[in-house]
């Protein structure tokens, strides 16, 4: 029982420090700082904005110097508990002040001792902090809830009661082509039907989407057709489950079903700088009766991708004369075997 | 009376071979119970059409999710034969259907469909009457792809954008397409209402589809007086724009 309490309470963590989304949101916190205190200092905006170049002589090269820290330590700081992950950070700080404080006096001159910035600097060390402490626990119900979206949003009913019944009509002329499909339906309920806040490797996804297809496959016949493209997929990356069956599963409904004539669903994933790409393409009729479906998968997807990378991932989405697009780009991270 | 009863002659069309196998194995469970043959199997609304131009049935079992023209659409195509067969909807899942059916009396099958359940239905065959045209008309939730043409015993589709302009004679409505004039038996109203996004009204008796409009020209009136006329493509006949719709002219004019 501890344990499943333990599993949903939030435990205090540093931000990740390789995150872009973290980086601008501490270049952008410190800048607003400095320039709140020179607005203080001065009593004409014009001299806010000298005192803010002024100011910012100083802050910046602090801070620069700080980001380039913390992504280097990032892998320590990340396995320390997290009261002295903070402590450390702070002595970190107010180490790099004191470096640069020595090192800029023979050409900034200051008139304040070096134990006022000290304090300045830990005052907007642990500011910065509780900022992301208070920020993780207010985006980890939101994880916990993405799984429900996970849930809620999957697997249109439609697809459910059809499968079930094609796999019906074989069970007389084919029972081993039913007994496969019974299998992958239940590998595919059972990811549907687990905790999904943690993220799988991508081999794994795409496995799941092989099997959700020749599902599709049995009902539709050669109505549907599948074009692999993922010999330079990196199959260890890691990404959100449910992140592109979801997206095929479109793709069948608003693509492939609506066609008299066949029509083929093309799905590419490679990697590029640090990247991995998934490119799925369908054929699109423009028609004027269909649901929301569609948007919601895509919200869900977008923030799932958004709650897990933050501002590292994307996704778009492509209308041309007679396909439909979707393209994602993940941060490729790997599985760690610590 | 059951006893002596010629054997129901049974259609499917579904888009799915799966389902369409299914169906069979079921209709084979039922025949012990409700002697009926089956006529005939199609995978698309156009192909049953063909089908049920050359056989009579006396039921047919409809799938609603089907590519280019929907099980609704079928019924309704299918009330212009001689003599329509009763109609079975059967739908995996349609929230909106199913409600609909519920307040129409219309019968239908949730698949995977039970033998039992599929049993019930066709017994019920010979004394219900086959769906209605107003209540058909509501369960439709968009605009038909096709209109249908009752042409000798036949039902000819024609596809809504081949369509130049219609035109209500009398109690019929002309159906005109570049190359064929069709005779249709439906209100005006009711047309315009349907297809308000790609056709227009210029005449009390004519609408026209927006993307065949060429242009206007100015003609003269027989009081000496001048009248707009619409210039179509594909069609030589130049449509009056009633004074009332003179709106219209400004508003398809500037695109």
């Amino acid at each position: 029982m501890a344990s499943i309490v333990n599993q949903n309470a939030y435990s205090s963590a540093l931000p990740n420090f390789r995150n872009l989304g973290i980086l601008l949101r501490i270049l952008l916190i410190v800048n607003v700082a400095a320039f709140a205190a020179a607005v203080v200092k001065s009593e004409t905006l014009r001299g806010a904005w000298i005192q803010f170049v002024e100011i910012s002589a100083v802050v910046e090269p602090l801070l620069i110097l700080s980001l380039l820290a913390l992504m280097l330590l990032n892998g320590v700081l990340s396995r320390m508990p997290y009261s002295l992950g903070v402590l450390a950070v702070t002595g970190l700080e107010l180490g790099l002040t004191t470096v640069l404080y020595a090192a800029g006096r023979p050409l900034l001159a200051p008139e304040s001792p070096l134990e006022r910035y000290w304090v300045l600097v830990a005052i907007v060390t642990l500011v910065l902090c509780a900022y992301f402490d208070l920020r993780g626990r207010a985006l980890s119900p939101a994880l916990a809830e993405a799984r429900l979206q996970a849930l809620q949003a999957r697997i249109r009913p439609h697809f459910l009661f059809n499968s079930l019944n094609a796999v019906l009509s074989l069970i007389r002329q084919d029972p081993k082509r039913a007994e496969v499909a019974l299998e992958d339906m239940a590998d595919l309920f059972r990811v549907l039907m687990a905790d999904n806040r943690e993220l799988t490797p991508l081999a794994r996804e795409v496995e799941l989407c092989r099997q959700y297809l020749n599902l599709e496959q049995l009902r539709l016949g050669e109505r549907l057709r599948v074009e692999w493209h993922i010999d330079n997929m990196p199959g260890d990356a890691l990404v959100p489950p449910l992140i592109l069956q979801p997206l095929l599963e479109n793709a069948v409904y608003h693509g492939i079903e609506p066609r008299i004539e066949p029509g083929s669903i093309s799905i590419n994933i490679y990697m590029a700088r640090e990247q991995v790409h998934a490119v799925l393409r369908n054929p699109y009729q423009r028609q004027g009766n269909h649901h929301a479906g569609n948007k919601m998968a895509l919200g869900n997807i977008r923030e799932r991708l958004q709650l897990h990378f933050d501002a590292e991932a994307s996704l778009t989405t492509t209308i041309s004369d007679n396909a439909y697009q979707v393209h994602i780009a993940i941060p490729y991270v790997r599985q760690r075997n610590s | 009376m059951t006893e002596r009863q010629q054997p129901l002659r049974v259609v499917i069309v579904d888009d799915e071979a799966p389902a369409r196998n299914r169906m069979r194995d079921l209709l084979a469970e039922c025949a012990q119970a409700v002697p009926l043959v089956i006529e005939g199997e199609a995978a698309s609304g156009r192909a049953a059409l063909d089908l049920l131009s050359s056989r009579r049935a006396d039921v047919v079992l409809l799938d609603i999710r089907m590519p280019e023209m929907d099980g609704i659409e079928l019924a309704r195509h299918l009330q212009k034969l001689d003599r329509p067969p009763a109609v079975i909807f059967t739908t995996a899942y349609d929230a909106y259907a199913i409600r609909a059916f519920e307040v129409h009396a219309v019968d239908y099958l949730l698949k995977p469909i039970r033998a039992a359940r599929l049993r019930e239905a066709l017994a019920r065959v010979p004394s219900a009457p086959p769906p209605g045209a107003g209540a058909l008309r509501e369960l439709q939730t968009g605009a038909r792809a096709f209109l249908s043409a009752h042409e000798r015993g036949k039902i000819h589709l024609i596809p809504i954008e081949d369509v130049v302009y219609l035109k209500a004679e009398l109690k019929y409505v002309t159906v005109y397409t570049a190359q064929h004039a069709y005779l249709i038996e439906e209100p005006l109203t009711a047309l315009e209402l349907e297809y308000a996004v790609p056709f227009v009204r210029v005449h009390r008796n004519c609408l026209v589809a927006r993307k065949a409009v060429r242009g206007f020209e100015r003609a003269d009136g027989d009081g000496g007086e001048g009248h707009w006329v619409v210039l179509l493509e594909g069609c030589d006949e130049k449509i009056a724009v009633s004074r009332r719709q003179q709106h219209i002219v400004r508003e398809l004019g500037r695109q």
